[in-house]
């Protein structure tokens, strides 16, 4: 009867349906995010998956997917190369990978779609050559941040004790603990302090966060370091254990101060306490990476991006930042002339290319010497710090 | 209608339609399209060869360890120890495959063999400490999975770091001839453990239904003090109950390492041995019901990937949704064994009623 009309509209569906797809296609453009922990973790994930709001908000037709918490506990079900494969079905031509954890899984992934570009983050795969062609690098210099965290608390303690909570021990959790001493003994000077009076403990949990029975407790931790003479505790760990005590001792009266980590905002959570936080801004550069893989110009890098030193702490430009908190008081000028000085030795035209403060005497904590009287440590010495440094206290591997 | 067979099968329907129901609720309430929602998680699952074989590869360690709970379960013992038993296999895989460089088909079976050591021996052991020192093997299963998992963790941040460093997430990828392969490119699942966790099903059900040894764990299991004075050896009863369901999660455990992530992570069990726990209990203990159920748990987990990645719903919802089948199995179980009993005192036919490991039916099998 009516299987003429019936006909009919099918095919003007079809048509439709044929017309319409390309379009859609061509005006979005998807990439993924894919992340270790949650999206709201206060720390390392959040900053990643606002980074994606960023360049949704900033890359015109840009659509971003993301899947958190990969890990085996909290996904024991999927793997990456699921996730992936769910995110190239939903249309995303380049996937970030957001933690070192996934940086053996990206180079494999990486492999069985070579049409897709990956962006592993904090990985040194392109570095080492390891990593398929279709495969990038990206982290960012948080070292100079931390050495102003180690500053700030080096102007705070009064007890001329400090301690660092750390997560795991490899390169980057040394070289970022490192840069914490080292500020830390530089700006105690500066308060008329002797630097070989003080004491820099560092204690690792074992992993990036608590599990219970698994890693110490960072809570129990911090308390620990707070009992045994410090005065300021310096965050390593990607949660917020460290403020959350301080604040807590400090409502009870005790002069205690906190340096969190990672994220942005993560002084809220305290701060009265909060001598301030050194932290990624991923955005900007996801969004020049994702521009170039729009435009086609994508060649393979390993980016380790260092801060706007006109605005450590502009939203569009640098890609670290150090936002001083309530806590630093009456020495936030002391800090802020401190940050003066890395952007004038980091600008330095003169200045071979390295970290402030990263120049000998250096030694490593077996005695080994890392830098003679005058010369600078090479980046890439810094990148892969085999020990903690000399004067430190704690393990260093 | 009256084939309790069916009856059962229609209170596993109506128990996942009704979880679909308040499921589809929840989704509306967050201002989500329920069906979109399905179709995704369909989709996730079954889109294409590639993702059902993520399901295959989520589905074949549940079976396994689940498989081997039945028998610890039918031996009256709450083996909440074999999470620690999957690890423990997965960690005695790993040694092998990073020790040995034999050729693949030598070597496979090498690690198996291995992992299936290693998950008895940690069973036996949580035996040893029930049998021998009088700790209930929940206390035992707890503290022994913590032991273990912390020399996982200690083992991938230490001796088996990656040469430039670990950041304690991984060691690093086995060789090549180390690893289960796939099948084929577009069904990536391991033949062999296809095989293997077939056989276990089998054998399971073989094991309980006609063996000398079946009827001794039963017996263990519905009142051990009564099987002692009988003449059951109660305690090789529990023993190698305990053992054999250890073979089975060490086995999980050396799939997860030597397919899944082709090395050794952190909690690499990833809660298999808890969720294997859970569906023995809602699927009472069947054997031919439990891979079943494992297999719709696979199918929905491994679906939701695709729902969290398309729809950015919270990724909690797969756990929602797989909490509230779980809730409502249980709730229509209980209805069933209700409805059933009553049946039963109508037609007064006395049989034998169906055992669940639990105190209270202990007793009540004691009591006939």
């Amino acid at each position: 009867m009516n299987r003429k009309l019936l006909l009919y509209c099918m095919t003007l569906g079809i048509m439709l349906l044929l017309a319409v797809a390309p379009l859609a296609a061509q005006d979005e453009f998807v990439f993924g995010v894919v992340l270790v922990g949650p999206e709201s973790d206060h720390g390392w994930s959040q900053a990643h998956f606002e980074a994606g709001q960023y360049v949704e908000a900033n890359l015109p037709g840009s659509r971003m997917v993301f899947f958190p918490s990969l890990n085996p506990a909290d996904a024991p079900e999927t793997t990456l190369h699921d996730v992936v494969q769910n995110m190239v079905d939903e249309g995303a031509r380049v996937i970030l990978t957001t933690s070192d954890a996934f940086e053996e899984d990206t180079a494999t992934v990486a492999e069985a779609f070579p049409d897709i570009i990956f962006i592993n983050v904090s990985g040194d795969d392109v570095l080492t050559g390891e990593a398929p062609p279709n495969v990038g690098n990206l982290m960012g210099q948080i070292e100079w941040m931390k050495l102003v965290a180690g500053c700030a608390a080096g102007l705070t303690t009064e007890t001329g004790s400090i301690g660092y909570l750390g997560p795991l021990i490899n390169g980057e959790t040394r070289r970022l603990a490192a840069s914490a001493y080292l500020g830390a003994r530089y700006c105690y000077g500066l308060k008329g302090g002797n630097p070989e009076d003080l004491t820099f403990t560092v204690t690792w949990i074992g992993f990036w966060f608590n599990i219970p029975g698994v890693t110490l407790d960072p809570t129990e931790e911090t308390n620990t370091f707070f009992d045994s003479g410090a005065d300021v505790v310096i965050s390593g760990i990607d949660t917020p254990e460290v403020i959350q005590i301080a604040a807590q001792r400090a409502a009870s009266g005790e002069a205690v101060f906190a340096v969190p980590y990672d994220y942005k905002d993560a002084c809220a959570q305290g701060p009265e306490v909060c001598l301030g936080v050194p932290y990624f801004n991923w955005g900007p550069d996801y969004l020049r990476l994702l521009q170039t893989v729009q435009d086609g110009s994508w060649a393979p890098s390993w980016d380790w991006q260092g801060p706007d030193w006109s605005d450590i702490n502009n939203p569009d430009t640098s890609a670290v930042g150090f936002l001083a908190g309530d806590a630093i008081g009456d020495n936030g000028e002391l800090l802020n002339q401190f940050i003066a000085d890395l952007a004038g030795y980091a600008t330095n035209p003169f200045v071979p290319d390295s970290f402030a403060l990263w120049s000998g005497p250096l030694s490593l904590q077996d005695g080994t010497e890392l830098a003679p009287q005058g010369a600078l440590v090479d980046v890439l010495d810094v990148w892969y710090l085999p020990q903690l440094l000399a004067g430190m206290v704690g393990a260093s591997a | 209608m009256s084939n309790p067979k069916v009856v059962r099968i229609l209170f596993v329907l109506l128990s996942i339609g009704a979880s679909l129901l308040v499921t589809s609720v929840l989704v509306m309430v967050v201002g989500q399209s329920p069906l979109d929602v399905l179709d995704r998680i369909w989709q996730g699952a079954f889109r294409n060869s590639e993702s059902t074989a993520g399901v295959f590869n989520f589905w074949i360690p549940l079976a396994l360890c689940s498989m081997g709970l039945i028998l610890t379960f039918t031996a009256g013992l709450w083996n909440i120890g074999a999470e620690g038993q999957v690890l423990a296999g997965a960690i005695a895989a790993s040694w092998a495959a990073r020790t040995f460089v034999l050729p693949n088909e030598i070597q496979i079976p090498l690690e198996l063999l291995f992992a299936v050591a290693g998950g008895a021996l940690w069973g036996l052991l949580i035996g040893i400490l029930k049998t021998r020192f009088g700790v209930n093997e929940i206390f035992g299963g707890v503290g022994l999975n913590a032991i273990i998992s912390v020399y996982s963790i200690y083992l991938i941040a230490g001796p088996w770091q990656p040469p430039e460093g670990g950041s304690a997430q991984s060691t690093q990828p086995f060789p090549d001839h180390a690893l289960l392969h796939p099948m084929n490119e577009t069904f990536p699942v391991s033949l062999i453990a296809l095989i293997l966790t077939a056989v276990a099903i089998v054998a399971v059900y073989l094991l309980l239904r006609g063996t000398r040894w079946g009827l001794q764990l039963k017996a263990t299991g519905k009142n051990a003090k009564s099987a002692l004075l009988l003449g059951v050896p109660t305690t090789r009863a529990t023993l190698t109950a305990l053992m054999a369901g250890g073979v089975l999660a060490g086995l999980a455990g050396a799939y997860r390492v030597l397919f899944t992530y082709d090395s050794l992570r952190p909690n690499v069990s990833g809660g298999i041995g808890y969720l294997g726990l859970l569906l023995v209990l809602l699927t009472g203990m069947s054997a031919i019901w439990t891979p079943i159920v494992a297999f719709i748990f696979a199918a929905i987990l491994s679906g939701s990937t695709r729902l969290r990645v398309s729809l950015g719903l919270d990724s909690s919802l797969a756990g929602v949704l797989q909490g509230i089948l779980v809730l409502s199995m249980l709730l229509f179980n209980g209805v069933r064994q209700r409805w059933e009993e009553r049946r039963k005192s109508k037609t007064v036919t006395p049989s034998a009623v169906e055992s669940q490991p639990t105190p209270s039916n202990a007793k009540a099998a004691s009591g006939e």
